[in-house]
């Protein structure tokens, strides 16, 4: 069996992707992407700790279900206001976005 | 440690995952990206099935490859400016800096809380059913169920509504300066 730190790793590099894509991208889908790709590292991360460490508690694989309801909700709202956005102003780049800037 | 057919799959799906996600970060186009995308999601749905967590992978097929996937796709063809590049980055060596230092901190606690720990039991024959028990049950995660389709609700009827289009044209006309 595959050690736990493997998987681990790699839900880290995936996170840390995530992460340099949210702060580097311009265009805000680009920046949603990156956000799945943040959250589907923790649901990795969950599931890799319940498979590891309790395997008998259903636990771990709920909250990764619920990660699930709670992304599929975000992704659905979030691309409805770019959607909204992008028909407002023609636009959807997020250092443009600077209406409700002080 | 010997290598079986299981540390060939790992390695594939691990590939697929993060090869993937550096293809959403680093391409500039955005249908290439949500491809990229697609081939992420997928490399965690083979994770899920080497972690014993098969309906899991189901859903993530279902929910993300499926779904969310193609909500994306739409969406960059629909708000696509074709003529207009994203700009290029700013700050492209401090953000990566910062991405990498939080890689070496995680790997560091990784490698030093969790390093070489192997499962502790088996994993029951019948997860699934307990999952399936639990959804159901009000002394588990009833209400959160409820909750969660709640959830779904609302951001059904909230997408609809951000989402639609119903302005009068003649107000869009006098409210939207820079538009026209």
């Amino acid at each position: 069996m595959i050690p736990l730190h493997w998987f681990l790793l790699v839900a880290a590099g995936m996170f840390c992707l995530g992460l340099f894509g949210v702060l580097i991208r311009r265009n805000v889908v680009a920046i949603l992407m990156s956000i799945e790709l943040m959250l589907n590292a923790v649901n990795l991360n969950l599931v890799a700790f319940w498979r590891y460490l309790a395997p008998e508690h259903i636990n771990g694989q709920m909250f990764a279900v619920f990660v699930f309801a709670v992304a599929a909700a975000e992704v659905s709202v979030g691309l409805a206001l770019i959607i909204s956005i992008y028909r407002n102003r023609d636009d959807v780049n997020a250092g443009d976005l600077n209406l409700l800037k002080w | 440690m010997s290598l079986t057919p299981l540390h060939a799959i790992f390695a594939l799906m691990s590939l697929f995952t993060v090869g993937g996600a550096v293809g959403v970060v680093l391409n500039r186009n955005l249908i290439y990206a949500a491809m990229y995308l697609v081939l992420s999601l997928f490399g965690i749905a083979g994770l899920f099935i080497l972690l014993e967590a098969p309906f899991l992978a189901a859903v993530q097929i279902l929910v993300y490859v499926g779904a969310i996937s193609v909500l994306i796709t739409i969406t960059v063809m629909v708000t696509r400016c074709v003529f207009c590049k994203e700009p290029p980055p700013r700050q492209l060596t401090l953000v990566a800096v910062m991405a990498a230092l939080v890689m070496v901190t995680l790997g560091f606690v990784i490698m030093t809380r969790f390093g070489g720990l192997t499962p502790a039991a088996d994993v029951p024959a019948d997860s699934i059913e307990q999952l399936g028990v639990a959804f159901v049950n009000p002394q588990a995660y009833l209400v959160p169920f409820e909750v969660a389709s709640i959830l779904l609700l609302g951001a059904l009827i909230g997408a609809i509504f951000i989402a639609r289009d119903d302005l009068p044209r003649d107000e869009e006309a006098v409210g939207g300066d820079d538009h026209a």
